[in-house]
């Protein structure tokens, strides 16, 4: 696994409708934070690494030469890493290389997104190539809704019992994003609401669906020596796992979801997870859909093929439960692409360190946090754990 | 956050010319002849559509040619009716993965035929594992919508 590497800082925007800031400013906002909750200074800093979705969200290309002095990249190597959904997961992931390799001592990593600027649906539906697939993807809700459907038909999962734990889930998420200060979307629901919501793709409703956000995320990644050499209580490494699977959406299971759950293998085996319900604390699930929340656990090992629903009904995910997942509200409740993994990689960080506020799970020391990109085509996983 | 700034309206408009290559030439053609065209990889033996140059698993060439059947399975769908900037199909529509008979992975179109605008008709219409055909487009361009859709059967 090369050398050691620990987060030693996070730093958000408070994301949301962001017109209020360019896009620039909005980088250096959670830039800034990083820095404030480090002691560091921009020139203690090897390396940064950026990403975005694909660039047509805000329509500028190459965003990480227009935030080079928002993230105070000038002077220094600089690299882009953009992987659509688990964009932020595969930017913890390249500043971990870097850092694992010797090469740094310290890498700034920073997410972004600005999707009120932009058409999220019409630009990811560009994601897609126009001769075969780009005419019946119906944008992300399209995708996650068929193989949401076709996953609770391949297990005979009741409507009534699937539409309860999704209701759930989704109640659970709002309630949690008050207890989260950056979160966007802070509104109180009820089962009957997400139930009776409007049907954007069917099987999936309004309250199933995340927002589109404005947001940013930046996280400083340390080696083993300068870690120590700073003194600061760090979120360490202890594995990563990064699965792609073919292009066309339909030359691969989607429910028996390979680049998920090899994704979450390679990142166990690293940190030695065996029994991930039992030996994680806490677990980041990239949820911008309830259904596809409960498939993830289901492809991470948390709970067999076809059962999730009813563990979460029993409560076994929520916030006292056996296993936490997204006490931070999660993806449903925030969702600026770019930075959306990063932000569950921090979040994560967070709580092993026990800095997670009003969301902290208390006494976590193994978290989860993981993203998912493309025509559900890649699934990254990064285990941070509160000892080296 | 209370007080506005301004924005401002801009917009990208960019044309691009995209190759299609020997192989999905030949399978668009073949949509023009109401044919649906497939290549089987001599290691793996699956038989993939539409039609690849290579096997994504083998990475060996493609080039044994099968028409393949019109009709299959349904595996998945899902009923939309939003709308979003740009988008190609008119809503309300449904996506579907279907297995047409005699192939290995699933093709990715739409299914059709009956009242879409009756949300709770056509949900009780649409089942997995129901049988499907392909109906033809009368002017065809060579296009992936030169079938208009799947309809059960």
């Amino acid at each position: 696994m090369g050398r050691a590497v620990a987060i030693i800082g996070v730093g958000q925007t408070h994301h949301g409708r962001r017109m209020d800031v360019s896009y620039p400013d909005l980088v250096r906002e959670a830039v800034l934070r990083v820095f404030e909750d480090t002691g560091l200074s921009p020139k203690d800093i090897d390396g940064v690494v950026s990403g975005t979705m694909p660039s047509m969200m805000e329509g500028i290309a190459l965003t990480h030469f227009y935030f080079s002095e928002a993230m105070q990249a000038v002077g220094k190597p600089i690299l882009k890493t953009e992987t659509c959904g688990s964009t932020g997961v595969s930017i913890a992931h390249t500043a971990y290389y870097w850092v694992a390799s010797g090469l740094a001592d310290l890498v700034l990593a920073v997410g972004h997104e600005k999707m009120n600027e932009g058409n999220s649906q019409a630009t990811m539906t560009t994601v897609v190539e126009p001769f075969y697939q780009r005419y019946f993807i119906a944008g992300a809700p399209g995708v996650f809704s068929m193989q949401s459907q076709m996953w609770t038909a391949r297990y005979g999962i009741p409507e009534d019992k699937i539409r309860d734990a999704a209701a759930f889930i989704s109640v659970t998420h709002h309630d949690s994003a008050f207890d989260n200060p950056y979160a966007h979307v802070k509104i109180k629901v009820t089962a009957e609401d997400v139930k009776t919501a409007r049907v954007i793709t069917y099987p999936i409703r309004l309250l199933d669906v995340c927002p589109n956000s404005d947001g940013v995320c930046a996280v400083i990644f340390a080696s083993d020596k300068m870690a120590k050499k700073l003194g600061r209580k760090a979120a360490w490494v202890k594995g990563v796992g990064y699965r792609g699977e073919e292009y066309f959406f339909g030359d691969s299971d989607k429910v028996v979801w390979e680049s998920a759950i090899q994704a979450a293998r390679q990142a166990y085996d690293q940190a030695g997870i065996k029994n991930p319900r039992k030996e994680l604390d806490v677990a980041e699930v990239y949820n911008p859909f309830t259904y596809q929340e409960m498939l993830f656990y289901e492809c991470f090992g948390f709970c067999d093929f076809g059962t999730s629903p009813d563990l979460v009904l029993k409560g076994t995910f929520s916030r006292k439960g056996a296993l936490p997942c997204d006490p931070s509200g999660g993806v449903l409740c925030t969702n600026p692409i770019g930075a959306t993994g990063l932000i569950r990689v921090a979040e994560a960080a967070m709580q092993v360190t026990g800095k997670a506020g009003d969301h902290q799970v208390p006494g976590a020391k193994l978290a989860l946090a993981h993203a998912m990109g493309g025509v559900d085509q890649f699934n990254g996983i990064m285990i941070l754990g509160s000892k080296l | 956050m209370s007080k506005e700034y301004r924005t401002m309206k801009t917009e990208i408009h960019l044309p691009y010319e995209l190759a299609y290559g020997a192989t999905w030439t030949r399978f668009f053609e073949g949509l023009k002849e109401m044919k649906i065209f497939g290549t089987r990889c001599k290691k793996c033996e699956r038989v993939l559509v539409p039609a690849r140059s290579f096997c994504p698993r083998c990475f060996v060439d493609t080039d044994q040619w099968v028409e393949v059947k019109q009709e299959g399975t349904l595996v998945a769908w899902c009923y939309t009716n939003y709308r979003y900037f740009g988008m190609p199909t008119e809503p309300p529509f449904i996506g579907a993965l279907i297995r047409l008979d005699g192939t290995d992975v699933n093709l990715l179109h739409l299914i059709g035929g009956f009242d879409l605008g009756d949300f709770a008709n056509a949900v009780k219409i649409v089942k997995n594992g129901m049988k499907l055909k392909a109906v033809w487009s009368e002017d065809r361009k060579g296009h992936i919508m030169d079938i208009r859709y799947f309809k059960p059967l």
